[in-house]
């Protein structure tokens, strides 16, 4: 009778005890990640080390890239050091809901699934699928590319976009890998291609064959700055940090130096 | 967790099959009458010695055969425009098939041309045949009869390789399958059907081949 009552009270204690952890846990968390990280004096940030050029490791053997320059950026703006995580694209989310990293900087792209389970700053990098082509030929819209020429990767999102939304007379020439595709552009085997803008600041930063310039976006999907759930102060200042860096150019900077092309202005 | 078999996901893009094999067989048709032509002018200029077209038909033989097919593709539609010499991607798989099954040819008739027995060459000068005349009837016919069948198989093998010419989006048959595939992903089926249908052009290609053989080529020499 006896153990059972000590049963009883010790469950009860328990299912008591998690249910305050359950409501206070979170509770507290909410304002402490902010207040953890100032008192740390570290920001913990998951960057990519594989990614160029958002993350990727310097012939000095030290991650660089725009997602870095972002974690130094709002680090410098905290007063607080940053330390970097290399993750890869699969434990990225991991890395933050089970509290080993403060941040992801990590080229993160918002969907439902996601959302359910970290939150999301303000977004603070482009991303997005486009056409492009050489700087001295015009082309507007996805209606001027009738009777043009587009290379594109097979299967590629970019090939399932624009097979949806090019002119019938458009031409669509759809190459193995984006390597086959890219050789193409820059043979002059075809007048467009249409990838990713990653891909092409990549090209134009590996060679000046034919440089190649943004002509229109196919389907955006821009980065932002994953953090765990429910930390709204952490969120607030991120966002202020993000807002006023786009405003005095110093975001503007970072994209120019690892992308090759200003904020684009609906960023 | 079975697989669930849709063949109806590959069927109803059989429009783009169809135009694929039908690209494949134009290809294979153009390829290989260029490309055989060639090898009867490569195998002449080696089995005579013809001087000049003999070392240059000797250097193309070797580097064509001892280099890989995708690889002499690329450098023509890649490679090339760099000169200035840009084709459209059909071109480009034309010129390249002309080019393997010309190198591979021009060794295959040249055995046939070397096993002309001398005594048929005497027999053509005293019944008085112009040199032309000897040639035509006396060495290339007979000699293009005893090498029919091998001829037949590397025009085949052409015909496969041309499967390659996708990597350059060529829209031949190969091609249509990756896209459909890409679509649907549905490859065990998509390939399944390509295969019977690269099965069946092969079979098609020697039946026609073996029919061009006993109507043009054997059939007055035996």
């Amino acid at each position: 009778m006896k153990n059972r009552r000590t049963l009883m009270s010790t469950f009860a204690g328990l299912v008591a005890g998690l249910t305050l952890t359950g409501l206070f846990g979170v509770g507290l968390a909410q304002a402490d990640v902010l207040d953890e990280v100032k008192q740390r004096g570290t920001l913990r940030v998951a960057v990519p080390q594989d990614f160029p050029p958002f993350g990727s490791v310097g012939t000095d053997l030290k991650p660089r890239g725009y997602d870095i320059d972002m974690a130094n950026l709002i680090g410098e703006k905290l007063g607080v050091k940053v330390e970097l995580i290399p993750v890869t694209s699969t434990n990225r989310v991991p890395y933050l809901t089970t509290g080993k990293a403060d941040l992801v900087i990590s080229s993160l792209g918002k969907n439902p699934e996601r959302e359910a389970v970290i939150d999301f700053t303000d977004a603070y990098a482009p991303f997005f699928n486009g056409v492009f082509g050489p700087t001295d030929v015009p082309l507007a819209d996805v209606e001027q590319l009738a009777g043009k020429t587009v290379a594109v990767t097979r299967g590629s999102v970019e090939d399932l976009e624009l097979s949806k939304i090019a002119p019938k007379n458009a031409t669509l020439k759809r190459f193995e890998d984006n390597n086959s595709t890219i050789s193409a552009y820059l043979s002059g085997q075809v007048e467009f291609i249409a990838t990713g803008n990653v891909v092409a600041a990549g090209v134009n930063d590996l060679t000046k064959v034919r440089p190649l310039e943004t002509k229109f976006l196919i389907k955006n999907s821009p980065c932002y700055i994953g953090l765990a759930k429910g930390e709204a102060a952490l969120q607030a200042q991120v966002n202020q940090i993000i807002a006023q860096a786009r405003q005095d150019g110093s975001l503007n900077a970072i994209a120019e130096r690892w992308l090759n092309a200003p904020l684009p202005a609906e960023l | 967790m079975a697989y669930r078999f849709d063949f109806a996901a590959v069927f109803q893009h059989s429009d783009l099959l169809l135009a694929g094999a039908g690209f494949t067989l134009a290809l294979t048709a153009v390829g290989a009458a260029a490309g055989i032509a060639l090898g009867i002018l490569g195998a002449v200029s080696r089995a005579w010695r013809l001087p000049l077209l003999n070392g240059l038909f000797g250097v193309y033989v070797e580097v064509i055969r001892n280099t890989p097919f995708l690889v002499q593709l690329f450098f023509i539609f890649f490679g090339l425009p760099a000169l200035g010499v840009k084709m459209t991607e059909w071109q480009a798989a034309v010129l390249a098939m002309v080019i393997n099954l010309g190198a591979y040819s021009t060794e295959i008739i040249r055995a046939g041309i070397q096993a002309t027995p001398r005594g048929q060459l005497e027999a053509a000068e005293s019944l008085a045949l112009t040199r032309l005349q000897a040639f035509r009837h006396v060495v290339l016919r007979p000699a293009l009869a005893r090498i029919w069948p091998a001829l037949n198989s590397q025009v085949i093998i052409v015909m496969l390789g041309s499967a390659v010419c996708s990597q350059i989006a060529t829209e031949e048959l190969t091609f249509a399958a990756n896209f459909i595939q890409s679509r649907n992903f549905r490859a065990f089926e998509t390939y399944l059907v390509t295969t019977a249908m690269y099965l069946f052009m092969a079979l098609l290609i020697r039946q026609v081949l073996a029919w061009v053989g006993r109507r043009f080529v054997i059939g007055r020499t035996r």
